[in-house]
C-alpha cells in the first residue's frame, strides 16, 4: 500500500491552499497521507493541515531555518523525513517546482513534474508541450515516486479532518550558502489566483497600469482573483505574480474571463483547464475566441463598465 | 570566473505541434526547431556579465543529436566564447543531463551555471535544481535579477507570491525566468565567425547516466474543450453567466 508524504506549502508561517491540491491527487493514489509542514513557529499551518481531509499525520518540523524556505536547506529536512515513504509530493508551485528536484536528486530518482491525472500508484498523466500534450507516464521498479501536482487539475479537499499533529525533528546538516535578503509579496486582498472560483484577467489591450483599474473594479464585483498576461507584466502594468500562462501560474477557475488578451499558446497553457472562458477584444479574429465558451468583440473600456454595471 | 551555460534544441515556440497519431509521442518532422528561448536568454546573462568583467569565459554545452550543433553555434554566435557538444540520439531525462552537466562543470572547473528554467518542450523544469544538488552547490532559479560580486551572486527571483531575493555563495546553479533580460539579435557576421569558434563533441559512453528512470507510456492530446459561441451584447453575455450559474 502507498504511504505518502506530501510536502505543504506555507507562506508567512500559514499553510497555502495549494496543498489541499496535493492532498487531493495523493487521495486518488491512494493508501496513508502524511503531510509535513516546515515552519519557524509552531502552530497555524499545522494545525490547518491536520485539518485536511483524508490526512492521517502532521510531522511538524519548526526550527530557526524554516523561518526562510530555501530549497537548499529545506530538502535534505524532507530526505531525512522520507524513510518508509513510498510517494513525496507537492504542489507544482514555485517552491514545489523549486524544491522538489533537489529531493529527487538527493534520492537519486526521477520526477514527475506537474502530475495531472493518476492511472495506478506509480502511472501518471503530465503536460508536454505547454499542456498541447499530455504524456502518460510510468515509473518502473519500486524506487521513491517524486512528484509535483498540478493545482488546476485537482479540487480542494474539505477541512473536516482532525489529524494527529506529531513534532517531528530532522537531524540533517543544512548548508549556509544560501540566505534570504527580503521578499515582496502583492497579495492584496483578492482571491488567490491559483484556488480563485473566478479570474478576471487583463491583457497588453488594457494600455497601462492606471487603466488596470477597470480589470480590478470588474474583479471585485464579481468576487475574482486578478491576472494578466505576460504583455501586461512586461510592460510593467501589473506585477509579475498575476501572469497566468506557460511561464505564469497555471489555473482552473470555474470563470476566467480574459479582456483584451489575443490568446498566445502560452497564455491559453495557463487556462486550458478553466470552467468557462469569457473573452471581450476588439479583434474579432484574436484567437482567444477559438477557445472561449463566451465571446464578445468589443472594446473593453465599454464593455468592462457595462458588464459591471449589469452584473 | 568561467560560466557554463547549458542549453537545449526544443521546437520552435511558435509552432502547433501535433501529436502522431499511433500516440508514440509529438510529430517533429520538418518542424522548426531552436534554442530554448529560456537558454537564449541564460546565455545573455552570461553575456552580460561577461561584458561587465565579472565573467572571463563562456561555454555552452548541449546534450542531444547532431543537429543540436545548429542550436549550439547561434548561441556562439550569440557571443559566447567555446562550445561542447555531448553528442548523443538517446533520450536524456533530466537526472541524467544533471549528471552529465556535473561532470562537464568538474572538467571545466567552472564557477556558475547560467541554465533555463525550464524546456518549452518537455517543461519539466527540474535539470538546473538536480545539478545544483548533485554538485552539492545552492540554486537560485527563475531569476529576473543577476549581480555577482564578492564571490556571491544576489538574485531576484519570481515566485508565486511575488518576488523575492536570494543572496548564495559561489560557486552557484541560476535558473532564468523570462524578465531576466531580452536576448540580443544575432547578427550575420557573428554566424560567419562562429562557424570558427572551438566546439568539442564528447561521447555519452563519457557520463555514468545509470539512473531509474521514468517510462512514457504513450503521448496523447489534452482534452479538447466544446466549441463556444459569440455573444452580440453585454446583457447577452450576463444572460449566458447566469445561466450558467457563474454570477
Ligand atoms: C517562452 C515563452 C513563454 C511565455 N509565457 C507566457 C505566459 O506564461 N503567459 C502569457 O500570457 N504569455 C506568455 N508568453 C507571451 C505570449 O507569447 C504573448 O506574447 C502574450 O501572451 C501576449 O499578451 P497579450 O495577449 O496581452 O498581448 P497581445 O498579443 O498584444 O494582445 C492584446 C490584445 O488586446 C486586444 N485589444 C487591444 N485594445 C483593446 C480594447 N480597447 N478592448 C478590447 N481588446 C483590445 C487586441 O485586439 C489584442 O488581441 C510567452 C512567450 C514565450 C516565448
Ligand atoms: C534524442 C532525444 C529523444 C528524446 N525523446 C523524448 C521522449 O520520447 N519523451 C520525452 O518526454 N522526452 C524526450 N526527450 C527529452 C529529454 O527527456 C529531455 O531532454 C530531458 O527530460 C530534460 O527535460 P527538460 O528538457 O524538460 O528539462 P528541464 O529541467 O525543463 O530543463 C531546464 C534547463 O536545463 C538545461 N537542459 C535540459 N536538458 C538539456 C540538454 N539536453 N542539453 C543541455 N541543457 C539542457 C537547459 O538549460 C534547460 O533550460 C528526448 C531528448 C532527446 C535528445
Amino acid at each position: 500500500m502507498a504511504k505518502i508524504l506530501i510536502v505543504a506549502e506555507t507562506l508567512g508561517g500559514e499553510l497555502h491552499p495549494t496543498t489541499g491540491k496535493a492532498v487531493a491527487c495523493a487521495a486518488q493514489i491512494g493508501g496513508e497521507i502524511d503531510i509535513a509542514v516546515f515552519t519557524e513557529a509552531k502552530g497555524a499551518a499545522a494545525d490547518a493541515a491536520a485539518k485536511l481531509d483524508g490526512v492521517s499525520k502532521v510531522l511538524q518540523v519548526s526550527n530557526a531555518e524554516n523561518g526562510a524556505i530555501r530549497a537548499a536547506t529545506l530538502a535534505p529536512q524532507v530526505v531525512a523525513l522520507a524513510e518508509g515513504y513510498t510517494h513525496i509530493l507537492a504542489a507544482n508551485t514555485t517552491t514545489g517546482k523549486d524544491i522538489m528536484p533537489r529531493v529527487a536528486a538527493l534520492l537519486g530518482v526521477p520526477q514527475v513534474t506537474d502530475i495531472m491525472a493518476v492511472h495506478g500508484e506509480r502511472e501518471f498523466d503530465r503536460p508536454i508541450y505547454a499542456g498541447n500534450a499530455v504524456n502518460r507516464v510510468k515509473a518502473p521498479g519500486d524506487f521513491t515516486l517524486v512528484g509535483t501536482v498540478r493545482t488546476a487539475s485537482f479540487g480542494n479537499v474539505a477541512e473536516s479532518g482532525s489529524a494527529a499533529v506529531e513534532d517531528a525533528s530532522v537531524s540533517a546538516d543544512l548548508p549556509a550558502h544560501t540566505r534570504l535578503v527580503g521578499q515582496e509579496t502583492g497579495g492584496g486582498d483578492r482571491p488567490d489566483l491559483q484556488t480563485a472560483a473566478k479570474v478576471v484577467s487583463g491583457g497588453r489591450g488594457v494600455g497601462s497600469a492606471e487603466n488596470f483599474s477597470v480589470i480590478f473594479s470588474l474583479a471585485d464585483k464579481i468576487g475574482a482573483g486578478c491576472g494578466a498576461s505576460r504583455a501586461a507584466v512586461d510592460s510593467g502594468f501589473v506585477p509579475n505574480d498575476m501572469q497566468v500562462g506557460q511561464t505564469g501560474k497555471i489555473i482552473a477557475p470555474d470563470l476566467y474571463v480574459a479582456v483584451g488578451i489575443s490568446g498566445a499558446i502560452q497564455h491559453l497553457a495557463g487556462i486550458k483547464d478553466a470552467g468557462t472562458i469569457v473573452a471581450i477584444n476588439t479583434d474579432e479574429n484574436a484567437p482567444i475566441f477559438e477557445v472561449a465558451d463566451l465571446g464578445l468583440v468589443g472594446d473593453l473600456f465599454k464593455v468592462c463598465p457595462e458588464l459591471e454595471a449589469a452584473l | 570566473m568561467k560560466a557554463l551555460v547549458p542549453i537545449k534544441r526544443v521546437v520552435d515556440y511558435n509552432v502547433r505541434i501535433r501529436v502522431k497519431g499511433d500516440g508514440t509521442g509529438v510529430d517533429l518532422n520538418g518542424v522548426k526547431m531552436s534554442v530554448n528561448p529560456f537558454d537564449e536568454i541564460a546565455n545573455e546573462a552570461a553575456l552580460k556579465l561577461k561584458e561587465a568583467g565579472v565573467i572571463s569565459e563562456v561555454v555552452v554545452v548541449t546534450i542531444g543529436t547532431a543537429k543540436a550543433e545548429d542550436q549550439l553555434r547561434s548561441e556562439l554566435a550569440r557571443g559566447a566564447d567555446r562550445g561542447i557538444h555531448v553528442v548523443t540520439d538517446e533520450e536524456i531525462q533530466p537526472l541524467q543531463a544533471a549528471r552529465i552537466l556535473a561532470e562537464l562543470v568538474k572538467r571545466e572547473n567552472a564557477d556558475v551555471v547560467i541554465a533555463g528554467k525550464q524546456a518549452i518542450d518537455d517543461d519539466n523544469n527540474q535539470t538546473p535544481q538536480m545539478l545544483a544538488t548533485l554538485l552539492d552547490w545552492p540554486q537560485a532559479t527563475f531569476a529576473s535579477d543577476i549581480k555577482i560580486d564578492g564571490g556571491k551572486a544576489t538574485v531576484q527571483r519570481e515566485i508565486d507570491a511575488g518576488a523575492e531575493t536570494l543572496e548564495v555563495d559561489l560557486p552557484a546553479v541560476i535558473s532564468a525566468d523570462l524578465r531576466l533580460n531580452e536576448p540580443r539579435f544575432i547578427k550575420l557576421p557573428d554566424i560567419m565567425k562562429a562557424k570558427r569558434k572551438p566546439l568539442d563533441k564528447v561521447e555519452l559512453s563519457e557520463f555514468d547516466i545509470d539512473v531509474p528512470k521514468l517510462e512514457v507510456v504513450s503521448t496523447s492530446n489534452p482534452p479538447a474543450r466544446e466549441p463556444g459561441r459569440m455573444v452580440k451584447s453585454v446583457e447577452e453575455l450576463v444572460a449566458a453567466l447566469k445561466d450558467k450559474g457563474l454570477v
